[in-house]
């Protein structure tokens, strides 16, 4: 005959308190976890001096400055046209974003951002939002790697090769573009690229589709990422988070319509928002960003104008080069702009530019002459990563990974 | 930051600076505009943090967009800091320069007022030198720990300074007399010595082994 037992069902409180019991007699001590530098979630060298209490974080310490390389003292000592391949290497996954930025600001010094020709607007337009589908491209594949879903990084890549297809045939290379000079562009697009980059809209909204379906609803990616990594609207706005991240927290700020540049006031587009502010959100925001960036560029390819691409000031732009063989003025101006570089006048200017991360920002002061006497780069993944401190505690160590995944920084723009 | 048409019933940057100038008085200089830009200068920089209290709470700057620092080296003051404010609501910039010396090399935090400014001051006093009063965690933020120079200082070699942590990491130049990837002049040049595409050699024997 079988034996009976009762069983004792206890309720949550008498459950937790009878724990804290069992637990008290443990002394427990905090242990220091060493995350990164090199870490598959970190992007990059970004490490982390994590303080734990079991498994939940009590004091988080990033340590940044691994991959610092001195670009703002080196701009000091070289020509403005001579940084632009050194901007390819901040945000190393969307060089042609900063191209455009830093383009812009030093046009912006010169006073000629109002004289580009309208096709070198559309130009940059359509490189700016190319970036910007490959930097949340690799983003959300990254992300959904670092939390378990390798499929969709291998899915997404696809799609970015083709970016840099693009990019190749348009500026000659496939990351390191240096496509932007002072005054327009390196070289107007090739034939057929229009075509190639229409057919790629095509195709990259349907992969964004199907990346959609893998994630959005997926049961493991949303347990991972919903409530995890909260900032509130007003953190975000106190740490001066930009981009994405900012705009994950319910702040409509994007500086494409808070103060359009190039020709973004003539395009029709939408700024998501998050509700949240969760690495849910986060991710959300770069889904619907990639298709606002397609229907920009759908826009400019129907809208491009003819023309040519570079502002026609010698003293500029580098003279055509078979004038230059032939023509004493134009030898003159290209021997100076190749020298001295363009003459800036003195005077300060910042500008800043809507990166796939964030705000780029360049703070240029011009003593006069080809060179800046001192340009800071306002970089958004340093900015963004500086709230860190403040949000991991209280997190359980696998959470890091999730938040800095739906951060979605890199190293080479955030230590310059 | 072009000066932004102000947004129905909002303020211009001029007006927003006009109220910085009445409320603390002859400590601003007038507003200098360049490509649309306003900027002030601030007389005494150890009231920094009151004045940017009065602008984030007053005048609805609420976000601090960046904060940098210019050596005016042979001048004085020779440090120069620079605030980069931003509006939300009013959509409209404003740029704050105010001077050390120096010998003072220092002025207070405005951490408590930002945020945000927490990691800007660190990489100026990483860089540049300049020490901030009441900063919750002055620590060099892009060098490491313990490097004795101050980088972005004009009176900072190019090239680098040798520092005696050969472990953490190496300082010396990159070596610039032989190696692989320097050409000695009159010797062949980099292309022969690594061709990227070799052509058949002239006696190789053609059609397999056999040929």
């Amino acid at each position: 005959m079988a034996e009976t037992r009762d069983l004792e069902i206890k309720d949550a409180a008498a459950r937790l308190a009878a724990a804290d019991q069992e637990l008290s007699d443990l002394e427990g001590d905090k242990m220091v976890l060493n995350m990164g530098p090199s870490h598959p979630s970190t992007h990059g060298v970004l490490r982390i001096i994590l303080e734990l209490d079991g498994e939940v974080i009590t004091k988080a310490m990033p340590e940044v400055g691994y991959l610092h390389r001195g670009d703002e003292k080196i701009a000091e000592n070289m020509t403005y046209t001579q940084f632009i391949p050194y901007t390819d290497r901040l945000d190393y996954l969307a060089p042609l974003a900063n191209n455009v930025a830093y383009a812009l600001a030093v046009e912006k010094l010169l006073g000629i951002d109002k004289q580009l020709t309208p096709r070198c607007q559309y130009i940059r337009v359509i490189c700016a939002e190319l970036a910007r589908v490959s930097s949340h491209l690799l983003g959300v594949g990254c992300y959904a790697m670092d939390v378990g879903a390798m499929t969709v990084f291998l899915h997404t890549y696809t799609e970015r090769e083709k970016v840099h297809n693009l990019a190749e045939s348009l500026s000659g290379a496939r990351f390191t573009t240096a496509y932007t000079r002072i005054g327009g562009v390196s070289r107007d697009m090739p034939p057929g690229w229009m075509d190639q980059c229409r057919k790629f809209c095509n195709e990259v909204v349907v992969n964004i589709d199907e990346t959609e379906t893998l994630l959005t609803r997926n049961k493991i990616f949303v347990d991972r990422t919903q409530g995890v990594g909260v900032i509130s609207r007003q953190d975000a706005i106190d740490y001066a988070m930009t981009g994405p991240n900012l705009r994950g927290s319910g702040v409509n700020y994007d500086l494409r319509k808070a103060q359009p540049y190039l020709v973004y006031d003539q395009l029709d587009f939408e700024v998501p928002v998050g509700t949240e502010g969760d690495s849910y959100d986060r991710y959300l925001v770069r889904m619907e960003e990639m298709r606002q960036s397609v229907r920009i560029i759908h826009q400019c390819l129907d809208k491009m104008p003819g023309g040519p691409v570079n502002i026609s000031d010698g003293k500029i732009v580098l003279p055509p080069k078979d004038r230059v063989l032939t023509k004493m003025e134009e030898l003159i101006h290209h021997f100076l702009n190749v020298t001295q570089g363009v003459n800036a006048p003195p005077g300060e200017i910042y500008f800043g530019h809507e990166n796939p991360k964030g705000e780029l920002g360049f703070y240029i002061n011009s003593r006069g002459g080809g060179t800046p006497y001192r340009m800071k780069i306002r970089s958004p993944s340093f900015v963004n990563l500086s709230i860190l401190p403040h949000l991991l505690p209280g997190h359980m160590i696998s959470d890091v990974v999730a938040i800095l995944g739906s951060f979605d920084f890199v190293m080479g723009e955030c230590d310059r | 930051m072009t000066a932004n048409p102000p947004t129905p019933g909002g303020t211009t940057a001029a007006q927003l600076a006009q109220k910085l100038r009445d409320k603390f008085g002859d400590l601003f200089s007038a507003p200098a505009e360049f490509r649309g830009e306003l900027t002030l200068q601030l007389a005494d920089a150890d009231r920094v943090a009151e004045i940017c209290t009065f602008a984030k709470h007053d005048l609805g700057f609420d976000f601090l967009v960046d904060i940098t620092s210019i050596d005016n080296y042979g001048e004085d003051p020779r440090w120069t800091l620079v605030y980069h404010l931003y509006g939300l609501a009013h959509n409209q910039y404003l740029r704050i320069k105010t001077g050390v010396t120096e010998e003072k090399s220092e002025l207070p935090t405005i951490v408590p007022v930002w945020r945000s400014a927490n990691w800007h001051e660190r990489e100026i006093y990483d860089m540049m030198g300049i020490r901030f009063r009441g900063h919750p965690d002055l620590r060099r933020v892009l060098m490491w720990e313990g490097y004795p120079f101050y980088p972005l200082r004009k009176d900072f070699p190019l090239a680098g300074k040798p520092t005696n942590l050969p472990e953490i990491a190496f300082s010396n130049a990159a070596p610039m007399d032989g190696g692989p990837f320097v050409t000695v002049p009159g010797t062949c040049d980099a292309g022969s010595r690594e061709p990227r595409s070799r052509l058949p050699e002239p006696d190789e024997p053609k059609g397999g082994a056999n040929g």
